[in-house]
């Protein structure tokens, strides 16, 4: 089963993607602190693409994807800014963003303690960008 | 919805935070931060307890004001944040970086010391 929304790039598009994922994982009684990571996770990497790879311009769009499997939740972005591997990406050490008074750097951090898969990739002109979270 | 508000009680500055710190909503937090720097505050305690939700960029805001905080000599305390919240600064470790503690009281025994 699968679950579709698409969003423009702006950050009050955020609220609305955190709604409906909610949504969906609360209808499959996933738990609650689980479901609260999952949507933590999903908020992150959307705001990177709407602020990173299409630089808020809501004419931009994303669109997003949830899919339940036997074991597994497959969460899926789809956009057409510019491409960016969350695996590549060296996240800051926490000295680090402390001591330069950074605000950016953690989120992809969380992300990347919240799922147990990340896989990015680019085809045509546009990227996706999957997060995957497996269940014993 | 956020809302930030501030008040004054007990010569500590109480900054409350209700709703949702998202990328966003963050900069709220943030301009109340630098507030309370500009204004003089040496003593701030954080009130969670109606905060429903927090992103890294809400993070990132107590994050990047420690140092500050350190070498301006104010302490800062966080109370009251639910068990998801609690849940999302724990998973960075942030815990062993900012005081966290449980109650109003507790907060202010902390600012006290």
């Amino acid at each position: 089963m699968s679950r579709n929304l698409t969003i423009g790039c702006s950050k009050t598009e955020l609220v609305k993607l955190r709604q409906f994922t909610s949504d969906a994982l609360e209808k499959k009684k996933v738990p609650d602190l689980q479901a609260h990571k999952l949507v933590l996770a999903v908020d992150e990497v959307c705001a990177n693409l709407i602020i990173h790879a299409n630089d808020c311009n809501p004419r931009n769009q994303i669109e997003f994807s949830i899919q339940f499997m036997p074991r597994q939740i497959i969460f899926t972005f789809r956009d057409r800014g510019v491409g960016f591997d969350i695996n590549k990406y060296d996240s800051p050490s926490m000295e680090e963003i402390v001591s330069t008074r950074r605000q950016g750097g953690l989120g992809l951090m969380l992300v990347k303690r919240i799922m147990d898969k990340i896989e990015f990739s680019s085809e045509k002109n546009h990227n996706i960008c999957r997060l995957i979270k497996s269940y014993p | 919805m956020t809302q930030i508000t501030t008040e004054e009680k007990n010569q500590f500055h109480f900054i409350m935070i209700s709703g949702e710190i998202d990328a966003g909503s963050s900069i709220l937090l943030d301009n109340a931060f630098k507030e309370a720097v500009e204004k003089g505050k040496k003593r701030i305690a954080v009130n969670l307890s109606e905060l429903s939700y927090i992103s890294s960029a809400g993070l990132g805001v107590f994050i990047s004001h420690l140092d500050e905080f350190e070498a301006e000599k104010i302490k800062l305390v966080l109370f009251g944040a639910n068990e998801s919240v609690r849940e999302v600064f724990s998973i960075l470790g942030l815990e062993k970086l900012l005081v966290m503690v449980g109650s109003e009281e507790e907060a202010s025994n902390y600012l006290d010391e």
